[in-house]
């Protein structure tokens, strides 16, 4: 399926290529580069080119193209997926996916991409399974190995690959026996101009760390199932015990993992925990309009929103502002024409304003559009749509876990339009 | 050479500084630089004992092999070598390096390793088996007919870790092979929820495939069952008629069924190809009815990163031409946010005008001014494009359209204003009658546009309607005229037929004009111009040459045009099966599997049917979940004691009799666990029954008290009933270590919720333990489930009894396991196997001389049946004619060696050697009938 695979950074240099084929060589990503091009910003290269006698099926991530090769037809999807799980595999092992992570690394992440697939097909990927193969590095382990001569690979060879529960290493063992929850909401949104909700959904991801010595089979229930109207589940969770029960049944995987992810029913009404009043304008025929947004919390949430930032893609016509803040900082960027405001906790008593003159270009024409406003927040312990776990039991083990459900809601692509 | 220092590194006696060398190298490689120079120097590290630098190398053969094929070859024995090694893991890496060299020279050993591999005793050996079968086929495409043998037998495997992979060796060595399929189909269903993610989503583009050639169209009539009522009044004839009549309403096949009801679960996965996969084969197969199902999850896949928002989008595009109810509901969904990219935006916008209808309609052109006046130009212009097509659709907001888009004329944006042109014209060309004032006002417009396409499309319409704008036509023309060889070749074009069309209906004011602007033409630099000019002029302006034609150029020329079909650019894609690359690409990608239309007649669904002993091995546990595959070294195993509590109705006696009739073995070694059972029938399942009842077995009592019950409850209307069994999964249990895992499944067969089914009091014999299953809260009607304990039997086959108990209610049951199941496989050596053996000898020994069914005398079936009776791992041996197993016991961890050593006259000679010498015997005695019988 995967023939070949490049690393690409931003400027160009192809600085990784593996091949689980005959070699393909460089120049094919030329096809690439040429595409990139056409496409003007990173975001909007195609993700499928065709080429004369390949496809290239490339994502976009932490500033790196992942451009696969490929021969014959294949879920494009499929490719898409396995190169995220690549992404997500280094960021695992070293902490970023980047490209000096890469570099430093190199003999590891060619070792995990030679498990990862074979002849193309992905072998192991999850994580469980790769750590028993290969060890993520540490900085003791590569001052002992350097010294010893020992090695990264596992010496003994993994058995989860081989167990009908594959995702779980076997023998993990804790003197401390731990299991935490972040039950994690974002909120999509567009407002319009005159504050009122033109879409609004609630999507939802339970990221779980869990360190449990043995086999634990754990279960988790919530006080409101309902609520998930659209759940996708990691493969330990047996679909059965959901369906029947709306109980969450599984035997984890070890460390950290993403639990499930899901949609609340768009039936329920999203409360949106804060309102932006905005005034920008720009006058006909004259150099410079006005620019005024306060941000505030709507009160029946009861706690506080944190983290407030704002950006502001401002018209191409716009030079320069000179702002005033009642709190926070901001910046304009007259190259990119952004404007970052980072406000950071909304206090309810002293709402937090920006305002001042926007200086456009002179002679140029008054701008078509208001810019939208992207709010980004933050609101601990609230799961805004009103989920709640009812409690954790575990089986098949005799210890007795320290548990714990952290609740906090974020702003996803939360766009209010002026 | 530059690479001295390296060389040296490699030749070094430490293997630090060689581990340091092969560092290097991979970097080296890692960057694309050319290191084949080192080949030889790397080759000899082959054999290294350390593990890092063993796979470093193995990392550098399969990048040389190919340009060093004489020096790769070196390397072969070594991995000849590994093959036999007795660890699995070590045998599969070796397959995997060896199928990976592609060195043609060697096509031979990967074929021989290929089909020793596919029968490997370990899945996973038998998982890269299927892996080299696609790379042997690329390197060799005349192995085919071979490497189909091999995809034939893995297809027969029930192992989930094979399933994903020989799919895909057979997606590309053999597509055309349905054949092959058919008696394994029901096994793919089944098995499907248990295999790695990536396997699945090859499984179910297959399958969706075969679906296609097997069952006919579900989509003619979406009524799948209609029950005749018995109309009173009806006479015989017309009752029969209607008869007739349903009988030809479609009803699903149930393997048809089967597939849809298996990859619905699915659409819960995290991964987004599988979810995608699930939405193709539900859009390919499933009746219109049911294919709003998937709706939901692909939109949920939204949230994800671009790339996956991208493909998702792309195909929603193509569902929502065909079936907007699917995806009105979440409408909203594909509101554009200014911060998507442009390709998404766009789109998203597609999806949205293939959603409009009367009812949403002026919802979404308030949403789409929002759009107008975005500053990515771009998607502006696709946002008027929308607005157009949405005009042509829906006619109510035509004029409504149509002013939104007059108003954009006056937009300060080019593209904007040209783009709104376009598409004016083409909404004028429906009806042009009503819009002389629009035509009026873009006449005016030209004076300011400068986008060519923009200016012909205006030149083209007053050209096209000058008689409606008879003043304003020939000053255009006239100003045009004066533009002419400053103009775009497009709009050059256009004025010479707008020249044309006025000098046929409007000759007086425009002849001069006209011949001025053909004079241009005729010198003009593009041949185009010219050949259009000399054409137009011998077509309107009469002489001797011109034939009969310029009598008609009125009609030619200004006959009425049909208007232009506003489409999306959607709609030829939904010819490629969703999903697909050819998909998103609009054409054909290499190696694109069509997908057939659906046959007229289904061909014999008996094809799939499977032989009564396979029948057995689907059991309902398959499905339930991940922590339930039943698959070791390759047999299903399965035993189990049927028992069912109490019923009454006709109806749950045949769902009991649909249960015994997936008896596999009984557990006890007598007569009836012999293979003839395996296959009971429908008509012998109640006899079955029967003689359960009499005999005094442990899970029996429970039938006895099933018949009392019967007739206890027979008058009541609504019988209850709860059937359960169970079997042993041979797996390491995860309870404990000591205790064997115990697979217990419940079926609820009344039409009642059973609740709280949990395990009561146990009564359990000195030193045995028990791990229950956790509570289950409820069990729907017809539903059920598949729960794990573990019970540490002590080493011994005495018997473990419990009660069950449902909030009304509790039975007893009890578990006697065979010897067989008391033991976990071991792997060893030939050697180790001898010298442990050799410690094993006198008291601790037991043999036996059987006779052999001449039937049973080959190597794989004395290998078949000695692992089905009892869980034991096969011991490579040297020898044709000796057998050897070894395995442990579950609770003390003894060993457990099995000999069998095949004499002259179909005689063999069987030899337990173990400490326990109880169970020994006892294994003995039940492993000699598993030979002697046919």
């Amino acid at each position: 399926m995967i023939h070949s695979l490049f690393l690409i950074n931003c400027s160009g240099d192809i600085f990784l290529e593996k091949h689980w084929k005959s070699v393909v060589s460089q120049s094919v990503c030329d096809y690439f580069f040429e595409a990139q091009e056409k496409a003007v910003d990173v975001e909007n290269v195609p993700p499928v080119i065709p080429t004369p006698h390949h496809y290239l099926i490339s994502i976009y991530r932490d500033k790196i193209f992942f451009v696969s090769v490929i021969q014959t037809e294949v879920p494009p999807l499929f490719v898409i997926e396995f190169l995220h799980r690549v992404a997500d595999t280094f960021q695992d092992y070293f902490g970023e996916c980047s490209e000096t992570a890469i570099k430093d690394n190199v003999v590891i992440v060619y070792e995990l991409l030679e498990e990862m697939l074979d002849n193309g097909f992905p072998l192991a990927t999850e994580s469980n399974i790769l750590k028993e193969l290969i060890k993520p590095p540490t900085i003791l382990r590569s001052v002992v190995n350097s010294i010893t001569g020992s090695s990264n690979v596992g010496d003994t060879l993994p058995t989860g690959q081989l167990s009908n529960i594959p995702w779980r290493r076997a023998g993990v063992k804790y003197t401390n026996n731990e299991a935490y929850f972040d039950v994690i909401e974002e909120i999509d949104a567009i407002i319009d101009k005159s504050g009122s909700t033109v879409f609004a959904e609630i999507q939802g991801v339970i990221d779980s760390c869990i360190k449990l010595s043995g086999m634990p089979d754990l279960s988790l229930s919530f006080m409101n199932p309902r609520l998930l109207d659209d759940v996708s589940f990691h493969p330990c969770i047996r679909f059965k015990r959901w369906e029947s029960e709306r109980v969450l049944s599984f035997i984890p995987p070890d460390g950290n993992f993403r639990l499930i992810s899901y949609r609340v029913s768009s039936q329920n009404l999203v409360a949106i925990p804060v309102y932006v009043k905005h005034m920008i304008s720009f006058k006909e025929n004259s150099s410079s309009g006005r620019f005024d947004v306060t941000i505030g919390p709507k009160q029946n949430m009861g706690k506080t929103v944190e983290g407030v930032v704002m950006t502001v893609h401002m018209p191409k016509a716009v030079l320069n502002m000179n702002l005033t803040s009642t709190q926070g900082t901001y910046t304009f960027d007259p190259v990119t024409k952004v404007l970052t405001w980072d406000v950071g906790k909304i206090t309810p008593q002293k709402l937090p304003n920006l305002k001042g003159i926007v200086n456009l270009q002179s002679g140029a024409p008054k701008p078509e559009e208001n810019p939208s406003l992207n709010i980004q927040f933050k609101i601990q312990q609230l799961a805004i749509s009103g989920l709640k776990v009812n409690r954790l039991d575990m089986y098949g083990e005799k210890y007795k876990p320290f548990k714990g459900v952290k609740y906090i809601t974020k702003a996803g692509k939360f766009q209010v339009r002026t | 050479g530059k690479n001295e220092d390296l060389k040296q590194m490699l030749e070094s006696s430490k293997d630090s500084s060689k581990l340091d060398a092969m560092k290097r190298i991979v970097g080296m490689i890692a960057k694309g630089k050319n290191a084949s120079e080192l080949f030889p120097a790397v080759v000899k590290n082959v054999a290294s004992k350390n593990i890092e630098i063993k796979k470093l190398v193995y990392v550098y053969l399969m990048r040389y092999a190919e340009e060093q094929q004489d020096l790769a070859l070196l390397s072969i024995s070594t991995f000849q070598r590994a093959l036999k090694d007795p660890n699995q893991l070590i045998r599969a890496s070796a397959l995997r390096v060896l199928s990976s060299i592609r060195v043609p020279i060697i096509v031979p050993i990967m074929m021989l390793a290929i089909k020793e591999a596919s029968s490997d005793l370990s899945p996973y050996v038998r998982k890269n088996a299927a892996h080299a079968i696609q790379k042997l086929y690329s390197l060799d495409p005349e192995q085919k007919e071979m490497l189909i043998e091999v995809i034939e037998k893995l297809l027969k495997d029930r192992s989930t870790l094979v399933a994903g992979s020989v799919v895909m060796a057979f997606e590309e060595v053999c597509p055309d092979r349905i054949d092959l399929i058919h008696k394994n189909y029901r096994k793919l269903c089944t098995l499907l929820v248990d295999v790695e993610e990536w396997g699945q989503v090859v499984i179910i583009h297959m399958l969706t495939r075969y679906a296609r050639t097997q069952f006919v169209s579900p989509w003619k009539k979406d009524v799948v069952e209609e029950y005749n009522e018995n109309n009173f009044y009806e006479s015989d004839d017309e009752q029969k008629e209607k008869d007739q009549k349903v009988k030809k309403t479609y009803v699903m096949d149930p393997d048809h069924r089967l597939l849809l009801r298996n990859t619905k679960p699915l659409l819960q996965s995290r991964n987004a190809a599988v979810v995608m996969a699930v939405a193709q084969l539900y859009w390919h197969l499933a009746p219109k009815s049911e294919a709003g199902i998937v709706s939901k999850s692909l939109v949920r896949l939204l949230h994800s990163n671009r790339e996956v928002q991208y493909i998702v989008l792309q195909n929603i595009a193509t569902m929502s031409i065909q079936r907007k109810g699917m995806f009105e509901p979440y409408l909203k969904s594909f509101y554009v946010r200014s911060t998507d990219p442009t390709m998404i935006k766009t789109l998203k916008l597609e999806i949205l005008t293939n959603l409009a209808n009367e009812a949403n309609i002026s919802t979404l052109l308030r949403e789409f001014q929002t759009y107008v006046k975005s500053q990515d130009k771009q998607f502006a212009a696709a946002t008027i494009q929308a607005i157009g097509r949405c005009a042509t659709n829906i006619t109510e907001v035509t004029d409504t359209c149509l002013n939104g888009l007059v108003c954009l004329l006056s937009n300060r944006d080019e593209i904007v204003v040209a783009e709104s042109v376009v598409v004016i014209k083409k909404l004028l060309q429906t009806q042009p009658a009503h819009h002389g004032e629009i035509i009026k006002h873009m006449a005016k417009l030209l004076d300011n546009i400068t986008v060519p396409v923009a200016r012909a499309s205006i030149l083209w319409l007053i050209g096209e309607y000058c008689e409606r704008v008879p003043k304003i036509a020939p000053d255009v023309l006239r100003k045009t005229a004066k533009s002419f060889t400053n103009e775009d070749d497009l709009v050059k074009l256009q004025i010479l037929n707008l020249g044309a069309k006025l000098y046929l209906t409007n000759s007086k004011q425009t002849k001069l004009l006209t011949q001025y602007v053909l004079n241009l033409g005729k010198y003009d630099q593009s041949y185009d111009i010219r050949d259009r000019t000399r054409f137009i002029r011998q077509l309107i302006v009469p002489n001797e040459k011109s034939g009969a034609l310029s009598k008609y150029a009125k009609k030619i020329f200004l006959a009425q045009k049909p208007a232009p079909l506003l489409e999306s650019p959607f709609k030829a894609r939904d010819h490629f099966q969703l999903g697909t690359l050819s998909h998103t690409l609009n054409s054909k990608a290499t190696g694109y599997l069509e997908l057939s239309d659906w046959p007229e007649v289904a061909p014999d669904p008996a094809l799939r049917n499977v032989e009564a002993a396979e029948v057995v091995g689907r059991h309902r546990w398959n499905v339930e979940g991940s922590t339930s595959q039943v698959h070791i070294f390759g047999f299903q195993v399965s035993r189990k004691i049927f028992y069912v509590f109490y019923s009454d109705s006709e109806d749950s006696k045949k769902k009991a009799k649909g249960i015994t009739k997936k008896r596999n073995m009984s557990s006890s070694s007598d007569s009836e666990a012999s293979s003839s059972e395996e296959s009971s029938s429908d008509s012998k399942s109640e006899s079955d029954l029967q003689s359960d009842s009499q005999s005094g077995k442990p899970g029996r009592a429970a039938s006895k008290e099933k018949k009392k019950k019967k007739k206890e409850e027979k008058k009541k209307k609504n019988g209850k009933g709860l059937a359960a069994h169970y079997h042993f999964s041979r797996q390491p249990c995860i309870f404990g270590e000591r205790m064997v895992s115990v697979q217990v499944t419940v079926t609820n067969t009344t039409d009642q919720k059973i609740e709280n089914i949990h395990i009561g009091e146990m009564k359990l014999p000195a030193g045995m333990r028990m791990h229950g299953f956790n509570p289950i809260e409820s069990l729907e009607p017809e539903g059920s489930i598949t729960v794990s304990m573990g019970i540490d039997f002590c080493d011994s086959t005495q018997t473990a009894t419990f009660q069950l108990c449902t909030n009304e209610d509790h039975f007893n049951v009890s578990i006697q396991p065979p010897v067989g199941e008391l033991l976990l496989p071991v792997t060893m050596s030939e050697k180790d196997f001898k010298k442990e053996q050799g410690m094993l000898t006198g008291m601790n020994e037991a043999s036996a001389t059987i006779a052999v069914a001449p039937q049973n005398s080959s190597s794989p079936v004395i290998i078949e049946r000695v692992v089905k009776a009892a869980n034991l791992g096969v011991v490579p041996s040297g020898q044709d004619n000796i057998h050897r197993f070894a395995a442990k016991t579950v609770h003390s961890g003894s060993l457990m060696l099995v000999t069998v050593e095949l004499k002259e006259s179909s005689t063999a000679q069987l030899i337990i050697n173990t400490e326990k010498t109880v169970i020994g015997s006892v294994l003995l005695r039940e492993l000699k009938p598993v030979l002697s019988q046919g």
